[in-house]
């Protein structure tokens, strides 16, 4: 039971390290623009169907085919902030709900008149492999997913830390007066942030459609998901939303291994619900 | 299917075979016919969109091709297709809408929540339904007066899928030590949990059933399912899929290299479809379905595989297709004797259906005093090379049963 239990953990884990960096695009977004994207999850289906597309009509590896659905997708949002959002920046919380709300039902029923209703799965040479660790059976494409997700993760860090663009959306973030003052071009700025959020949700989406398939439904499923470990983690906090991936993921699998499996999702509304009750600013969230 | 041993027949055949079956149940020069340009307008509903799409439009195909062949027996039918998004309430206001907009009798509806909140509406509206899939065994045991149902229960699928595994270990000499149960938790799928767990205890069965695991099937991934079920040690799987939950279950088990002796559904849909086949390649071989399937071997079942395989030549003939294209038959039948279309006529004949030639395995179609066709039989169907054929019982056979499989590893 040990080495079963062991082996779920550590799917968990992996799972919830490429969920984790989905949620890291809204928290990107969210944590700059201050915009809440109500179509996250939708767009993250939108990358899955360009991986499965690619796949399907080039015969290109999703992993291969991560760096182009990346730049799609990031001028996808670099265009959706500019054309559409930007105007909404300053309006009241509820305007930008419907408009976000508003492009996600376009976005559901847009695949759904494309690709319709059934669901599409990629299924590469190595889908079905697994390592061997000592008594552990890794399976290759989720470690493979998690590696990416990881490796993805950790250069947008230092992108935001490293690099004068990131520097400076740092600096639209936390004082957004002082940067206008210094000459900052903000508009620009949140485009290119819209961006990158809208790239992490493209990579995540090449990375996830290894590991489930895709349907017009999965986009407000994923929003649902992103929202819970971007919440859970601290909205508006890259490490909280790798925390909250992770914390997401092997919950799951624990809820589903002692409980019962049917309760799984359940779960994670649970400990959504917990986190907000005692603590409302996520674990890795600033308080205000 | 395409590898039936039985000649084909052709549309004029078909004709043959009908104008027999009427001779048959006396209805030759008595039945009054329809006028021509009076068919019988049949709603049919079924999930066409949604997490059952893929079932709902196998169920179409199937459809697509029933009028032409009905015509050529004389039972003119104008379909009205509707959508139910594999949604309870669209499903109750579609229904609506088919009679405001003129169906006389209603077909459907696949899903057995569906099928209830349509079987509600068709008795309000006294309007008939002919049930082509749906196997809760409450949508006859309410009293409905205008539901007839030609498809299993819950119970008697789980009933017939059970002995047929035992029938399956005698024929091969080989018995699994404990099994454990895997099912969807939708409607169907508790329903069908539910008559395992009930009639498990009472069959005698040779193997202890260790563990039910009940899981979601629109979670994304199933890896903590199918480990749980590994964890077990059972050396069966009992699936009861509801979709393509069962390509990600499949799935699961070769990644965690979970190797049972098989993988047998006691009667549900999944393993059978084209997708399973086109998504698990090899790994879809070998796995077994005990429910009721298509007769290879009547002159109806060439007829509907000939017309189905010309309009869909890459499209899977399989149980959805049938039993929609009977569910049809019945309402025609019924209109056909009643010599009208008015669906107080038809509801009035249904009852005292008898139809001797069809396409599906099992006895003539008759309803009991509940609307439930008594006579459905199953048959266990197993993979091979990415197709169903049929290995029991043994008087309409394709192939012997193959068990315990060959593992995962282990296929070419």
């Amino acid at each position: 039971m040990t080495i079963d239990l062991a082996n779920q953990i550590v799917t968990g884990l992996l799972t919830g390290l490429v969920y984790s960096l989905m949620a890291l695009g809204l928290s990107v977004i969210f944590g700059v623009v201050r915009v809440v994207n109500f179509a996250h999850g939708e767009m993250t289906a939108l990358a899955m169907y360009a991986a499965w597309a690619l796949f399907t009509w080039a015969e290109l590896d999703p992993l291969l085919g991560l760096p182009l659905i990346a730049l799609l997708l990031f001028v996808l949002g670099y265009v959706m902030q500019r054309g559409l959002i930007d105007a909404f920046v300053a309006k009241p919380e509820h305007m930008q709900f419907i408009l976000l709300v508003a492009v996600a039902i376009i976005m559901v029923n847009g695949s759904l008149l494309v690709f319709g209703p059934d669901a599409h799965g990629i299924q590469v040479p190595y889908g079905f492999d697994t390592y061997e660790v000592g008594p552990l059976l890794v399976d290759k494409v989720r470690l493979l997913a998690a590696t990416a997700a990881l490796c993805i993760s950790g250069l947008l860090m230092l992108f935001f830390r490293r690099t004068m663009t990131g520097k400076a959306i740092r600096a639209c973030a936390d004082n957004l007066v002082g940067a206008r003052v210094i000459g900052l071009n903000v508009k620009r700025l949140y485009a290119v942030t819209f961006g990158i959020g809208a790239a992490c949700v493209g990579a995540a989406g090449a990375l996830l459609s290894m590991l489930i398939d895709v349907m017009p439904s999965s986009g407000p499923e994923l929003t649902m998901l992103a929202f819970i470990i971007v919440i859970v983690g601290g909205l508006g906090s890259m490490g909280g939303a790798l925390l909250g991936g992770i914390l997401i993921g092997v919950s799951e699998v624990l809820a589903g291994y002692f409980l019962m499996p049917s309760m799984k999702g359940m779960f994670s509304f649970a400990i959504l619900i917990l986190i907000l009750i005692l603590r409302p600013q996520g674990l890795m969230g600033a308080r205000k | 299917m395409s590898g039936h041993s039985s000649p084909m027949v052709n549309r004029r055949g078909f004709l043959a075979a009908g104008a027999a079956g009427a001779a048959v149940l006396g209805l030759g020069g008595r039945a009054r016919p329809l006028h021509a340009a009076e068919p019988l307008k049949v709603g049919l509903l079924l999930p066409l969109s949604g997490s059952l799409a893929r079932e709902g439009q196998s169920c179409k195909r199937g459809a697509d091709v029933t009028p032409a062949l009905l015509a050529d027996m004389g039972m003119p039918v104008q379909l009205m297709i509707a959508d139910t998004e594999t949604n309870i309430d669209t499903a109750r206001t579609r229904a609506e809408k088919l009679i405001a907009d003129g169906a006389q009798v209603l077909v459907g509806a696949f899903d057995s929540a569906h099928t209830l909140a349509v079987a509600q509406v068709c008795e309000q509206r006294g309007v008939p339904l002919v049930i082509n899939i749906a196997a809760a065994p409450n949508i006859t045991e309410q009293g409905f007066k205008t539901v007839f149902r030609n498809f299993p229960t819950a119970p008697k699928l789980v009933t017939e899928g059970l002995a047929l595994m035992k029938d399956v270990f005698k024929t091969t000499g080989t018995t699994p030590t404990k099994a454990v149960f895997l099912h969807n938790n939708d409607t169907f799928g508790t329903a069908m949990a539910g008559a395992v767990n009930k009639l498990f205890p009472t069959l005698d069965m040779p193997f202890p059933l260790v563990e039910t695991i009940a899981y979601d099937g629109a979670a994304r991934d199933l890896a903590v399912e199918v480990g749980k079920a590994k964890a077990t040690g059972a050396d069966l799987v009992l699936l009861v899929p509801h979709g393509d939950d069962c390509i990600r279950v499949i799935r699961e088990m070769v990644k965690q290299r979970f190797e049972p002796k098989a993988v047998i559904s006691p009667g549900s849909p999944g393993m059978y479809e084209a997708q399973f086949y086109k998504t698990l390649g090899k790994y879809s071989d070998y796995c077994m379905t005990n429910l009721p399937w298509i007769n290879p071997k009547t002159a109806m079942s060439q007829a509907l595989l000939k017309a189905f395989t010309k309009a869909y030549p890459d499209a899977l003939f399989e149980m959805n297709i049938g039993y929609t294209f009977e569910a049809i038959l019945i309402a025609a039948d019924a209109a056909k004797r009643a010599g009208s279309t008015d669906p107080k006529a038809v509801l009035a004949a249904l009852p005292v259906t008898s139809i001797a030639e069809h396409v599906m395995i099992g006895g003539p179609i008759v309803f009991d005093a509940k609307g439930q066709n008594t006579n459905t039989r199953s048959a266990t169907i197993q993979n091979f090379g990415g197709k169903p054929l049929v290995v029991l019982p043994s008087e309409v056979a394709e192939a012997k049963p193959v068990f315990p499989a060959p593992g995962w590893q282990q296929r070419g």
